[in-house]
């Protein structure tokens, strides 16, 4: 209620310059989903009886069971206020459909946080993807990628430290698509006002928490005037309602280019764009400091959560002790800053960004010679 | 159209096994497209010995480089006029009346001459704003094939090494369509188009110049895990035509995996295909890694015209007038504009010249670390074409 009577008073101011743009903003309010006041995606987990979170744990395939130990070995030495919930989600035909089982869903629904390793997509027509599935299931509705250079493995690239959030509902991963005729397909990028202004206000709102000044929104609106208009239009509106933070707006091409080129400008900023070139800059991002095997997602939904490793599942060194959790480590450290326990995400990141960047005791990707048991241990140590 | 261009294809193939030794002169491999798509192209027109070619220089950096190229063509007497055409995307530029007149104007002109040479036009963000005037020449002139070559200049030095790699784009159809509605109000849908027909002719291209410039290996980047239909179409075209070709490595690649190999690991790519939206996405961190727009030539292919134009598409409006641009992206464009023209004499001279004066390194204009001007950097150019005859 009070975000509305706020709102309404530059409405009025407006009324004395030109009526035209009353009648504009005032459709855009009727429109409004949040109000500015309320943070987008709060976690709202509640603490069992021995003072710890409950978190839903999906192990994931391949590697998935190795590095999850290596998680919670650290979080033990940490004493972080966590106990896990293993939970199982090898996908059940529901109607014809496939689908999590229920078991699950009641679990990230009851914990609304969960952590998910690696899991192995079977390839086949029809299927649909399990990271699909969960997030339509849960609605997460941005995907947050940061990319942090790690001190001990060399890139062309140093001191990246990026920022990337990408809306995950719509846009040109719509899935609506169909043949015309025979030979011709119609595939349709769907971009809602609604879905835009709920990633963006995300946007602003997390680099408000992170400490950034500046958002930026990397769109094509001059060849997709309408669809990424929408976009940047709504961007421009939300902005407002954000006077402490710097706004702007870039082509996607000019950023591919200048990221490539040099990605330390964008160390101050957080990117805000559309589905697809989200996923593709977000890969890039991670090509730059190494690629998947060091860099975190959370997938941010209005009422759950989930942070995973964007990894594969490498059945190839699976069940060997091999596989480097830095990935899961850090996308873990993500989820107790999205929990606000802070202080034990800043602890452990330090000894996990301390031991590699010794790079004593480095996996056999990052070029070193130790199991992840060793790896894990010598976190620990740093604790 | 089809059956004819691989009959032809065999031909072609013979011819470049032939003339190994020829290919090896051309300084740099920035190749000989005209092997790949003569079938495609028509003999431009020549009058008194002299080939017409159209000139639109573009906004931004555009008069600037595109005044390089005419001082420098006109120094090594190349037999060619042009027929310069201001066109401009820039709301202020010309009178609006006058801004369609002029690109219809150029698109005549094109037509009629069959070839061209072009800067990048701008395009408005606002809604209200014309359509890309860039799309609109490719569509309306069917100019369907964008190449766009990535490759480590000597001695100007970059994060990565040994880059030679050759992004394919189709110009024409995809995410570009312009094809928008709104459903209702807050809810737009914007429709992306993959037909069997141009997937079928974009990946034929890709092969053919391979063979023709003695590449070794194709790829094939979309997203078909996600857009199973549309980006699945184009998948499978290119495969089933991959197994016409076995002389070459054919593979395929998802297009955020690509861009990550792309900035990890350049030197494993060699001839990259893709729908329209991903080339622009790639093309511009290819360019990247070689040191930025200014120095990637690329070249427009269609049935009937052939346009050149910098391979990385940016006007520069940020450096307008200020005599800073880099012309070697379109100098090298115009380089194989000549080839294009079977006059590799003047293209060897003038690109072994544009080399030349990289690889000495204190002539340079700043977006290549130097603080020369562009016409400084122009000067040194002629100087060098000088001393080499």
């Amino acid at each position: 209620m009070f975000a509305l009577r706020q709102i309404a008073v530059p409405a009025q101011r407006q009324c004395f310059r030109a009526a035209p743009r009353v009648a504009v903003s005032f459709s855009i309010k009727n429109q409004r989903l949040y109000s500015s006041q309320e943070k987008v995606a709060k976690f709202n987990g509640q603490k069992d009886a021995q003072g710890n979170y409950t978190v839903s744990l999906i192990e994931g395939d391949g590697i998935g069971p190795e590095i999850a130990v290596a998680v919670k070995d650290i979080f033990a030495a940490a004493k972080t206020p966590i106990s896990w919930e293993p939970i199982n989600v090898d996908p059940i035909l529901k109607d014809g459909k496939t689908a999590i089982p229920d078991a699950a869903i009641e679990s990230i629904r009851k914990n609304k946080i969960a952590l998910k390793g690696p899991l192995a997509t079977p390839i086949g027509k029809g299927h649909v993807s399990l990271n699909l599935t969960l997030r339509r299931t849960f609605n997460l509705f941005a995907n947050l990628r940061p990319c942090r250079s790690v001190a001990g493995y060399k890139t062309p690239y140093d001191n990246v430290d990026t920022v990337l959030i990408r809306e995950n509902t719509e846009g040109e991963y719509s899935g609506i698509e169909h043949v015309v005729v025979d030979g011709v397909v119609q595939s349709i990028k769907l971009i809602t006002r609604a879905a835009s202004e709920r990633v963006l206000r995300f946007a602003f709102q997390h680099a408000r928490s992170i400490g950034r000044k500046k958002v930026r929104v990397v769109h094509k609106a001059t060849i997709m005037k309408m669809s990424d208009g929408l976009f940047l239009q709504t961007a421009e509106q939300v902005a407002k309602e954000f006077p402490d933070i710097e706004f702007d707006a870039e082509l996607l091409d000019n950023t591919c280019l200048k990221m490539t080129t040099d990605p330390i400008p964008y160390n101050d900023k957080v990117l805000v764009m559309p589905n697809l070139y989200g996923d593709i800059l977000s890969d890039m991002c991670a090509g730059l400091i190494g690629g998947l095997g060091l860099t975190p997602s959370g997938n941010i939904g209005d009422e759950c959560s989930i942070f995973e490793a964007v990894h594969g599942s490498a059945p190839d060194i699976a069940g060997k002790g091999l596989a480097n959790p830095t990935a899961l480590l850090l996308s873990s450290m993500m989820m107790l800053r999205h929990m606000s326990l802070n202080e034990y995400a800043d602890r452990i990141e330090k000894a996990a960004f301390a031991t590699l960047a010794e790079g004593k005791a480095l996996t056999g990707d990052l070029g070193g010679k130790a199991s992840t048991q060793q790896f894990t241990e010598a976190i620990i140590e740093k604790l | 159209m089809l059956s004819r261009s691989s009959a032809r294809s065999a031909q072609r193939l013979f011819r470049a096994a032939a003339q190994p030794a020829q290919r090896l002169n051309v300084a740099r491999g920035f190749a000989s497209v005209q092997d790949s798509v003569q079938s495609d192209i028509f003999k431009p027109t020549k009058y008194g010995g002299k080939y017409t070619v159209t000139l639109i220089p573009g906004d931004g950096i555009g008069a600037e480089v595109a005044e390089s190229v005419k001082t420098i063509f006109k120094a090594d007497n190349v037999p060619i006029t042009w027929e310069q055409i201001e066109v401009s995307g820039l709301s202020d530029a010309t009178p609006v009346g006058r801004r369609e007149e002029a690109f219809q104007e150029a698109v005549a002109s094109l037509r009629r001459n069959k070839l061209g040479l072009k800067g990048i036009l701008h395009t408005p963000v606002e809604r209200s704003g014309h359509q890309s005037f860039n799309v609109a020449l490719r569509q309306e002139l069917d100019i369907y094939a964008s190449i766009s070559l990535i490759k480590n200049i000597p001695g100007l030095k970059t994060r990565h090494e040994n880059i030679d790699l050759c992004i394919i784009r189709e110009n024409t159809e995809g995410e570009y369509s312009g094809l928008e509605h709104q459903s209702v109000p807050g809810v737009v849908e914007s429709l992306k188009i993959i037909t069997r027909a141009k997937s079928e002719r974009i990946a034929k291209f890709a092969f053919q110049f391979a063979l023709a410039n003695g590449r070794k290996k194709v790829t094939c980047i979309h997203k078909a895990n996600i857009m199973k239909l549309a980006d699945g179409l184009f998948r499978g075209t290119f495969n089933k035509l991959a197994k016409d070709y076995p002389q070459l490595e054919c593979n395929d690649m998802i297009v955020d995996n690509a861009s990550m190999q792309c900035v990890s690991r350049p030197q494993q790519f060699d001839v990259m295909v893709m729908p329209n939206l991903y080339g622009g996405i790639l093309s511009n961190i290819a360019a990247a890694l070689v040191g930025g727009p200014g120095v990637v030539p690329g070249c427009n292919m269609g049935r009937d015209v052939a346009v050149f134009e910098p391979g990385c598409r940016h006007v520069g409006l940020d450096i307008k007038g200020k005599d800073q641009a880099n012309p070697t992206a379109l100098l090298l464009s115009s380089a194989m504009l000549l080839r294009h023209l079977g006059l590799d004499d003047h293209a060897n001279r003038i690109s072994n010249a544009v080399y030349s004066v990289i690889a000495e390194g204190s002539i340079r204009t700043p977006d290549m670390g130097g603080s020369a001007t562009n016409h400084e950097f122009t000067r040194a150019i002629l100087d060098a074409m000088e001393k080499s005859l």
